[in-house]
């Protein structure tokens, strides 16, 4: 196999970002939420490598923390999308009729709603935490997965390898697993990596109106956020937490195109 | 001599880096004149066809070599106003050929717009009169309708008269009947050498069926790997070939096989009884469509080790009564014996034993393969339902079936590695591992090259006489059916119309629908004689 560039750079990237998460787990140079108030604002220098915050904070160990924590929210909710869509989506293709029809009626009432109000209402009744994102935003995200799943196995289930596969005396649960959706795999794998950028966003948005991972506890998403009064003042707030997300979002990208390429056994 | 209407030169069409799909060929066609482009898959007959109206695909491009069309050569800027007018084209796939957004008025018109003075209502009466001579049966709500209203023969005929509106002095057709039924087949083709004869119109005809090449073109040029190996009269060229190759696509038509063994009279292995299938009409807003009747109460049995071809056009009802008989389809009316046993309504596990018994191959290869499974795994994989087998013993089969196809070889590719020929020969493979006592034979070889065809068609046959297993051979084509049964069956509208030994059906077909199909099949027997 040729060396991937794409492969290479994307993991390298990820790598990065994960080994960022992990180092925070059991060190910071400094305390993430340990308030200074007579070093607030400090610009970029030794000790504080990426300067400080409005309330005197390490910039550097707060965009650890918030690696760790956004890393989290990011993968465990695109997981609970795709198992949730994933679901929904072969069920409704495959076995079509009522099923198929009450799958996607509820579908398309979530898919009409914009997901981050959705995310929104839900989390206003349920109290912002960790958790509480991962379910909201992947109830959200789901419905498009259902879709995008639904629509391959429509396509997949009249092709002749599925009639061949009851033919044999496959059980209808046994085709659906072995031949119909791994051919879903292609079109998922690039939704599952934009995803985990789009939710990186939403709880960044989330964070901004004050409904993502309760302060003190730092998110590149609420780091953000308050950074938005200083943009002209304290710029290294606003850029260094930018840069991370869009890093992990070239990095997922690129890895998510390589893996596409890798699983697809015509390439 | 006539001034040659088109006259190519040493055409080279090539990709970068080295791939040469046209390889210094030479030809000219006089006025009027009926050549045939003959060749396989890959032998770079569409790619020199392409070349002549400049429509190369994007990637392909000629490389060297002139091409003349009534004396003067042709260069991007003198082909555009000759296209239509000068060079018309009609393209293989009907389906996909006319743009399903505009009413089929609106697309014949473009062409007369743009390259006549006709206007308006004068335009709708020349589309009406060409219509009417492609034999559409009502024209003026044929100008109102959509390409998806056609059947793939009418679709053509369609394409068919809109080029010829324009009276070109040069018609292309690329394999314009190979995605129709042998009656359709003959049908457009006759009516499309009908009308250039008419209109003095030269044709380039673009086949891999040296069948059709005997029964309309003057002259042919067989192509092989991007060269013009052969050349002659049509006839002469089919009569006595000189080239090895050639000869080979000669024997590759299909020829009446042996007569078949008497067999003494046995219980039917499987057995329709007053069959039938309706299928649901299409729904609209308010209301459902009418149900097609596809298949309309028919009997049909087929006896251990017995080869029966069932035969009919596009729509027949003939793929949904196998389909019928093998539980792929719900039947909505009669009953569907197994070994005596009525297994209509049976369900779940109790359906195993009609499983493991009957099989089918399909008609696409590249369709009716898992692309993500690797060929030992596609094999294997119909051995998991057999019980009481172990790893071992399943990987012996396999390989041994593997082997059986002449593909050992290929256990750990995918299926996209593999040409159509093989990837049928895999298909076939998988039917067979389970040793059925009866396979379904869907239009087993019509999507392949005339070669692979009958290699496709020995394997099977051989493979039957060495298994013994029973075969329903479903086809269009009674020249390939020919080949490889021993009874034929043949369906019209979903009823069966005729039925008899192979023989007695060739030789003395009743009904008028039949003699209509034995017509239209290229049959060499016939061609040369």
């Amino acid at each position: 196999m040729t060396l991937r560039l794409n492969l290479v750079l994307g993991g390298l990237l990820l790598a990065a970002v994960a080994g960022t998460a992990a180092t925070a787990s059991v060190w910071t140079p400094f305390n993430p939420v340990a308030v200074n108030l007579r070093r607030r604002l400090a610009a970029p220098t030794d000790p504080y490598w990426l300067g400080t915050d409005e309330f005197g904070r390490d910039v550097l160990s707060r965009l650890m923390v918030g690696a760790s924590t956004g890393l989290t929210v990011a993968l465990v909710t695109v997981l609970v999308a795709m198992a949730l869509g994933i679901t929904i989506g072969l069920l409704a293709g495959f076995f079509r009729g009522w099923t198929d029809r009450a799958l996607m009626a509820l579908n398309d009432a979530l898919l009409a709603f914009p997901g981050i109000l959705f995310a929104l209402g839900l989390l206003t009744v349920i109290g912002p935490s960790k958790w509480g994102i991962v379910l909201a935003l992947g109830l959200a995200y789901a419905p498009a997965v259902a879709r995008v799943v639904r629509g391959s196995v429509l396509s997949l289930r009249e092709r002749e390898f599925v009639e061949a596969s009851r033919a044999l005396g496959n059980s209808e649960a046994y085709t659906l697993w072995r031949h119909v959706a791994p051919n879903c795999v292609s079109p998922l794998t690039v939704l599952a990596t934009s995803m985990f950028g789009w939710v990186i966003l939403s709880e960044s948005a989330l964070s901004f109106l004050g409904l993502g991972v309760p302060p003190p506890a730092p998110t590149w998403g609420n780091m953000l956020a308050a950074a938005r009064p200083y943009l002209e003042t304290a710029t290294w707030l606003s850029i260094a937490p930018g840069v991370m997300i869009a890093l992990s979002l070239l990095g997922t990208n690129l890895l998510g195109d390589a893996l596409r390429d890798i699983l697809d056994p015509r390439t | 001599m006539i001034a040659p209407l088109l006259a190519v030169s040493d055409l080279r069409v090539g990709a970068k880096p080295d791939i040469r799909a046209v390889d210094g060929v030479s030809f000219s066609m006089a006025p009027g004149e009926i050549l045939a482009l003959v060749g396989e898959s890959g032998s770079g007959k569409t790619a020199t066809a392409r070349a002549v109206i400049g429509l190369l695909p994007p990637g392909l491009a000629v490389t060297g070599g002139r091409i003349a069309f009534a004396g003067a050569p042709l260069t991007p800027a003198t082909l555009r106003p000759l296209r239509g007018p000068g060079i018309g084209m009609v393209f293989q796939e009907p389906m996909t050929s006319l743009n399903p957004a505009l009413p089929i008025g609106v697309q014949m018109a473009e062409g007369l717009a743009l390259h006549t003075r006709l206007r308006g209502a004068e335009i709708a009466a020349a589309c009406r009169a060409m219509l009417d001579r492609v034999g559409i049966a009502d024209p003026t709500a044929c100008l109102r309708a959509f390409p998806h209203e056609f059947s793939g023969g009418m679709r053509q005929r369609i394409m068919l008269a809109s080029v010829m509106l324009l009276r070109p002095r040069l018609l292309i057709a690329d394999e314009p009947t190979t995605a129709l039924d042998t009656l359709t087949q003959a049908e457009v083709l006759d009516l499309m050498v009908g009308l250039t004869r008419e209109q003095g119109s030269a044709v380039l005809l673009i086949t891999h069926n040296l069948g059709l090449v005997a029964r309309y073109a003057d002259r042919a040029l067989v192509m092989r790997r991007g060269r013009v190996i052969e050349e002659g009269a049509a006839r002469a060229l089919l009569a006595a070939p000189r080239e090895p190759y050639t000869r080979a696509l000669v024997d590759a038509l299909p020829r009446r096989g042996p007569p078949a063994i008497p067999r003494p009279p046995s219980e039917p292995l499987l057995r329709a009884e007053a069959l039938a299938v309706d299928f649901a009409g299409r729904r609209r807003f308010f209301a459902r469509g009418r149900a097609v009747q596809a298949v309309r109460g028919v009997d049909l049995a087929v006896h251990a080790g017995e080869s029966v071809a069932l035969v009919g056009g596009s729509g027949s009802g003939k793929t949904t009564l196998g389909r019928a008989m093998l539980r792929l389809v719900p039947a909505s009316g009669g009953r569907v014996l197994f070994r005596g046993q009525d297994i209509t309504a049976v369900r779940g596990a109790a359906l195993l034993p009609f499983r493991l018994a009957c099989q089918i191959v399909f008609q696409d290869p590249y369709s009716s393969l898992d692309p993500r499974m690797r060929i030992a795994e596609i094999v294997d994989e119909p051995l998991r339902l057999v019980p009481g087998l172990g790893a071992a013993e399943r990987a012996r089969r396999t390989d041994a079936m593997l082997d059986a196809v002449g593909l050992a070889e290929f256990g750990r590719r995918h299926p996209h590695e593999l040409s159509g020929g093989q990837r049928q020969r895999v298909a076939i493979a998988r039917a067979l591992v389970r040793e059925p006592a009866f396979v379904m034979a869907d239009e087993p070889v019509s999507a392949l090259d005339m070669t692979i065809q009958k290699q496709i068609l020995t394997l099977l046959r051989d493979l039957q006489r060495a298994r013994g297993f029973a075969c329903l051979f479903i086809s269009h084509d009674l020249a390939a059916v020919g080949e490889i049964a021993d009874r034929v069956v043949v369906m019209q509208e979903g009823r069966i119309v005729e039925e008899g030994s192979r023989d007695a059906v060739f030789d003395a077909p009743r009904h008028a629908y039949t003699r209509a199909l034995l017509d239209a099949a290229p049959r060499l027997e016939a061609l040369v004689a």
